[in-house]
């Protein structure tokens, strides 16, 4: 039981991640490839954690996963709103 | 299941060689940076699957990855601003930016 | 399944350190040595070494990435050249190979090492990490040269500044739009990683980690909170600050001193001793890791580029 969610929820993440890359590599401006990899990778990276978090042996492990996911949250929406800020500055210069 | 993980790591790898196109191709700056954010989010993802493969311990390395992930983009941003020290969000510099000191 | 894996990540380790060294283009050079730094990590990983798979990650991730870019920044706005030389630099090229050979024959011509068996001396170490062991007791030697030449190139960086900005604060005047993301960006991640890079050292005895990996996440933790303009950079003369710096190598010193006069020789750890001893060098030199580290990137006083 435990093994089937494993493969259902790391299969889905990485259907999130191959999203996030194409859709960095496809996207026509830079402002859709942002919003495409903010949230197509960090959904799969819950999905995978998630995923993994049915094979840990200890709760420890369990918070860990947790922690490492919240943690990538905080990083791609501070870099996103930055990045594209840092680009929009960019595009007025002449 | 082991054989499984395997395959689940290799396609990340995969995935995060698409995203090393981006970081080839450009055009922008913003472009590559943002590559190089999706390919950290990968490695934490495949840290986080040869965790369970091969020792639990390394989640503190993925832990320390994600950690760490907003760095290098945080680094970009204050290098492009006008002084090389500001934040993109103070839409304009403030006036006399370059004689101001550090309590201005 | 495995060998598919490894295979992988091979292809991917050369091809981005391919694309580091080849095209033109500084800016691409540098995100590429970036990912070049987080695969290594994984490779490491994959090694089997994850304490040098952690230092990788975070020296990588935290420092370099940040360094570099600073760098391009500034290269930029003094409106350098940012190409690359497209020719080949023949005799760079001829010593890279030459040493690239030279490597690989010893690696096929040497007899393999007989390392000595850690695991009959590691009880004796006082601690449970093999790494922390040979880095801290068997050739604590070695890792005190180590703290040192940190603090020499720190000095060396010192000596680029101008003499008018000496009495200046170190680095760039960072500054922040109050309250927003990056502000609140670099209130938020210092308590979590300070937290983590203490937990990295204290678990380093008996576990993954240590006092360079420690000191390297609270430098890039700290580097944060001076980059979003909540905390200020240090000046050369605040006395606090030099005191840091030569904590870790003082302590070490002195404990190896104590060792030359109470036990075998210098550095020698009595078994009975070896934990607390151990734990009190690296809390020492986990600050002046940490310190340095942080100085080393933010560079010399500065007050801009005003006279570009």
């Amino acid at each position: 039981m435990a093994d089937l969610a494993t493969y259902l929820l790391t299969g889905l993440g990485l259907v999130f991640f191959i999203a996030g890359t194409v859709g960095l590599v496809r996207f026509p401006d830079q402002f859709s490839r942002l919003h495409a990899l903010t949230k197509g990778d960090n959904l799969g990276l819950g999905f995978i954690a998630l995923g993994v978090a049915f094979q840990a042996e200890s709760w420890a492990q369990l918070a860990m996963l947790a922690l490492i996911w919240v943690l990538a949250l905080l990083a791609a929406g501070t870099v996103a709103q930055l990045v594209a800020r840092a680009a929009l500055t960019e595009q007025d210069k002449p | 299941m082991t054989v499984w993980l395997h395959i689940v790591a290799i396609v990340l790898l995969a995935s995060l060689g698409g995203a090393l196109w981006r970081v080839w191709r450009g055009r922008s700056q913003a472009d590559r940076m943002m590559a190089a954010q999706l390919i950290g989010t990968s490695g934490v993802a495949v840290l986080i699957v040869l965790a369970a493969l091969q020792d639990w311990t390394l989640l503190v390395v993925a832990f320390a990855l994600a950690l760490l992930a907003a760095l290098a983009a945080v680094g970009f941003v204050t290098s492009q601003s006008p002084d090389g020290a500001g934040d993109p969000e103070e839409a304009h510099p403030p006036k006399g930016w370059r004689d101001r000191g550090r309590n201005g | 399944m495995s060998v598919a894996l490894d295979i992988t990540l091979c292809a991917l380790v050369l091809g981005v350190g391919w694309a580091t060294v080849a095209g033109h283009g500084v800016f691409r050079a540098v995100i590429f040595f970036i990912t070049y730094g987080l695969l290594l990590a994984i490779v490491w990983a994959r090694l089997g070494a994850y304490d040098v798979a952690l230092a990788e990650a975070a020296i990588s991730a935290g420092l370099t990435g940040v360094l570099l870019l600073a760098a391009h920044g500034r290269l930029r706005r003094l409106n350098a050249s940012q190409e690359v030389p497209l020719h080949l630099n023949l005799p760079a090229a001829v010593v890279a190979v030459g040493i690239a050979a030279g490597l690989g024959w010893a690696w096929f011509a040497l007899p393999a090492p007989t390392a000595p068996d850690l695991s009959q001396a590691l009880p004796q170490s006082g601690v449970g990490n093999p790494v922390t062991a040979v880095l801290l007791n068997f050739r604590a030697w070695d890792t005190l040269l180590e703290s040192v030449i940190l603090l020499a190139a720190l000095l060396g960086l010192w000596m680029l500044a101008r003499d008018h900005a000496w009495d200046k604060p170190l680095g760039l005047p960072y500054h922040a739009r109050p309250g927003g993301v990056l502000a609140s960006f670099g209130r938020v991640l210092p308590p979590i990683g300070l937290i983590f890079g203490v937990y990295l050292v204290w678990a380093g005895a008996d576990t993954t980690g240590g006092a360079f990996q420690g000191g390297t996440v609270l430098a890039a933790v700290c580097l944060v909170t001076i980059m979003a303009g909540v905390l200020h950079a240090p000046r050369v003369e605040q006395a606090a600050w030099r005191a840091a710096l030569v904590l870790g190598p003082g302590v070490f010193v002195l404990s190896g001193i104590a060792g030359a006069v109470f036990a075998q020789g210098f550095l020698a750890l009595p078994p009975a001793l070896a934990k607390p001893a151990i734990v009190t060098i690296e809390a020492a030199l986990t600050v002046s890791i940490a310190v340095t580290l942080v100085l080393l990137v933010i560079g010399p006083p500065d007050e801009g580029e005003q006279d570009a």
